[in-house]
């Protein structure tokens, strides 16, 4: 299998100073993956292949934008509407943002079903979270730059968030601002930092992928393979699956890119910001409204004012994400196999979708009190996972992969391995 | 024990009444079915030509459009020639020339829409303190925008519901947040005259306008949908192709 890729002579003179074709046959061809993987799994590449089309539509978008506070707005509108295919460059980007969240969610959510942070893939889950703290980061500046109304006083807002921090909070706020408002210093960096910061991403994911290629991809099962029946080469097997999983995706995307582009936005975006009119109310793009919903539910405690508490939490409900793997104190990974687990799990899952419900209206009345609820679930539930993992009684793990997989489908298979997959 | 039942209560009673009185802001306009709705719908070139009529002698008088250039007016159906003559009607500040004056002259395809003001202070000096926002977004600005704008020019009420008191200078709205708007009614029907004979009622004008407007908001929407369906198509195409690999060639495997 190692071979036929270096019959060319060039190709051979070329790998025997630089292997990148040994490098692609190993990492993208050979590569065994356990043969049991489910849908669940083609998100991972999906918020790869995101991230490409981010970039290049960023890229072009970036061509046409002039980050001004007095001829932003109207650039944006330009490349709207005089820029050729400006308008599907922007709307790939603006809905992009929304489907590489919707991508990353469910690929986050899939780790935590399956058990993919447990060891020895703790590193791999960790930049995960890196991973998402970049996209937010990114996003959220990326937002911005259009400088319509909930651009800026979105940034007015999350900006202030480090005025709670004690003593020099006003200072660091002053510092990210670069001025005493968000003015076009603000706009500036922030767009500076936005098309740095997808480049960073791009980097921690190489890592990610490092990780992952160590020790392959968790599987539905959570048992480490046993041989090689138990795995099959990523290509032809993944690379189609995930092709067709990609064409599916894309459809839906698709959909939402020509025919209701401005469904997941805020009509507000489209008034220029004025500093002098605050919107009744001001709301972050849906991807944030979870941790928007935990900022605002947290009451003074003790001695720490409520807006500090709140930034406290919102920030700590992702950091906790980094300790999960010394949470969990389950050595059974996925969830099939967990009884108790399985529950509490889609608990989080309903917890956040709750959450987002109450971030998208004004802390009022009821909104108030099961955001507070929501709030303290979230981090509850972490609790709960360390209590689960000590009294829960997993069951039986299947012996192996293959045997699970055979048991179930009733077939034969042979070793994939063995198996001539090529085209003569 | 009765303390905390009354405080309850009141936690009821106070979270009740504000989501009531936030109810009651929200009068959802009527739905219109509009020639641009729907992944097949088009802007109705005639309703968008009676509408930018309407537009260019009642609503300009105020309300700038200050992304729109006159050559983007072929878009709604009007020939080059035709746009060409209707620029050189308007007086456009350019300059400065070489005695470094500005100057006017007749405008020409390529000039942004000649605002009503030359700022925001001029036209609220002229306007009793009020800013006439710009309208070439604004379907796109609002929710439900060419609903909630049909909404606002059809939904004046003269004299206001009984127990409704209307500031100085506000004029009662049904379908305006707050229902106290500062635009003096601008239609009431029979406000232009419409060359292709169709009777301008109130309702006529508002939905022209608002297609016109609609279209201003988004010229390139025709365009848009248009290739998404030659977009889905191909993807259709190529996800079913790659279903059928996937099977094949994971057919021994499962």
């Amino acid at each position: 299998m190692a071979a036929p890729a270096q019959q060319n002579k060039i190709v051979r003179w070329i790998d025997h100073r630089l292997p990148i074709f040994t490098f692609m046959q190993h990492e993208l061809h050979d590569y065994p993956t356990p043969k049991n993987l489910s849908y669940w799994w083609n998100f991972g590449s999906l918020a790869g292949i995101m991230l490409v089309i981010m970039i290049v539509s960023g890229i072009f978008l970036a061509m046409q934008y002039t980050p001004h506070v007095d001829y932003a707005f109207d650039s944006v509108e330009r490349i709207m509407r005089d820029v050729n295919y400006g308008w599907l460059m922007r709307y790939i980007h603006m809905n992009g943002a929304s489907f590489f969240f919707i991508v990353t969610y469910i690929h986050i959510f899939r780790g935590l079903y399956y058990g993919s942070y447990k060891t020895p893939r703790e590193l791999l889950w960790m930049l995960g979270v890196v991973i998402l703290l970049l996209m937010m980061a990114t996003a959220f500046m990326g937002y911005v730059l259009p400088w319509g109304q909930m651009s800026f006083w979105g940034a007015t807002v999350i900006t202030n968030l480090f005025s709670a921090i004690p003593v020099v909070g006003q200072t660091i706020v002053a510092w990210l601002w670069g001025g005493f408002a968000v003015d076009n210093p603000t706009l500036n960096r922030f767009y500076s930092l936005h098309y740095l910061l997808p480049f960073v991403i791009v980097a921690v994911v190489g890592l990610h992928l490092i990780a992952l290629h160590q020790h392959g991809s968790n599987n539905p099962l959570g048992i480490d393979k046993k041989g090689p029946q138990d795995s099959i080469p990523f290509h032809p097997y993944y690379t189609v699956k995930d092709m067709f999983g990609l064409g599916v995706f894309l459809i839906i995307y698709a959909i939402f890119v020509f025919y209701m582009p401005n469904l997941l936005g805020d009509p507000l975006n489209y008034e220029p910001a004025n500093p002098l009119q605050t919107p009744p109310e001001i709301v972050p793009e849906w991807y944030f409204l979870p941790f928007y919903a935990m900022l605002r539910s947290v009451p003074n405690i003790l001695f720490i004012p409520a807006k500090l508490a709140g930034v406290i939490a919102m920030f700590s409900s992702i950091f906790i994400l980094f300790f999960l793997p010394w949470i969990d104190s389950s050595n059974v990974r996925s969830a099939r196999f967990r009884p108790i687990y399985k529950w509490i799990f889609w608990l989080l899952v309903i917890d956040c979708l709750v959450l987002g419900y109450v971030g998208a209206h004004r802390p009022e009345g009821w909104y108030v009190v099961i955001g507070r609820i929501g709030t303290f679930y979230y981090f509850f539930h972490f609790f709960l996972m360390w209590l689960i993992g000590k009294v829960e009684r997993p069951l039986a793990l299947p012996t192996s992969i293959s045997a699970a997989v055979t048991a179930k489908g009733g077939g034969r298979m042979a070793p994939a391995a063995s198996r001539p997959m090529e085209k003569p | 024990m009765r303390k905390l039942a009354l405080l309850a209560a009141g936690i009821a009673a106070l979270s009740l009444g504000a989501v009531a009185s936030h109810a009651q802001e929200e009068v959802t306009p009527p739905k219109v079915n509009w020639s641009f709705d729907g992944p097949f719908g088009t802007f109705d070139r005639a309703a968008a030509q009676r509408g930018f009529q309407v537009y260019e002698e009642v609503c300009s008088r105020c309300h700038s459009m200050n992304l729109l250039h006159y050559r983007d007016l072929t878009g709604i159906g009007y020939t080059e020639e035709q746009v060409k003559a209707f620029a050189s009607q308007k007086q456009v500040t350019d300059g400065p020339n070489d005695q470094g004056e500005m100057f006017q002259r007749p405008g020409r395809p390529s000039d942004k829409f000649v605002a009503p003001f030359p700022n925001e202070q001029a036209a609220r000096a002229a306007l009793n303190g009020a800013r006439p926002p710009d309208q070439s977004l604004i379907i796109k600005a609002r929710p439900d925008g060419p609903n909630y704008v049909h909404g606002i020019l059809t939904g004046y009420k003269d004299p206001p519901p009984a127990g409704v008191k209307v500031g100085e200078g506000r004029y009662y709205n049904e379908y305006f947040p707050g229902h106290q708007i500062a635009m003096p009614p601008p239609l009431a029907g029979d406000d232009v005259t419409y060359a292709d004979g169709t009777k301008a009622t109130l309702d006529q004008e508002s939905r022209d306008v608002v297609t016109f407007l609609a279209w201003a908001a988004e010229p390139t929407m025709e365009e848009r949908k248009y290739t998404g369906a030659k977009v889905l198509i191909f993807l259709l195409f190529m996800t079913g192709l790659l279903f059928g690999a996937k099977r094949k060639i994971w057919a021994d495997v499962h």
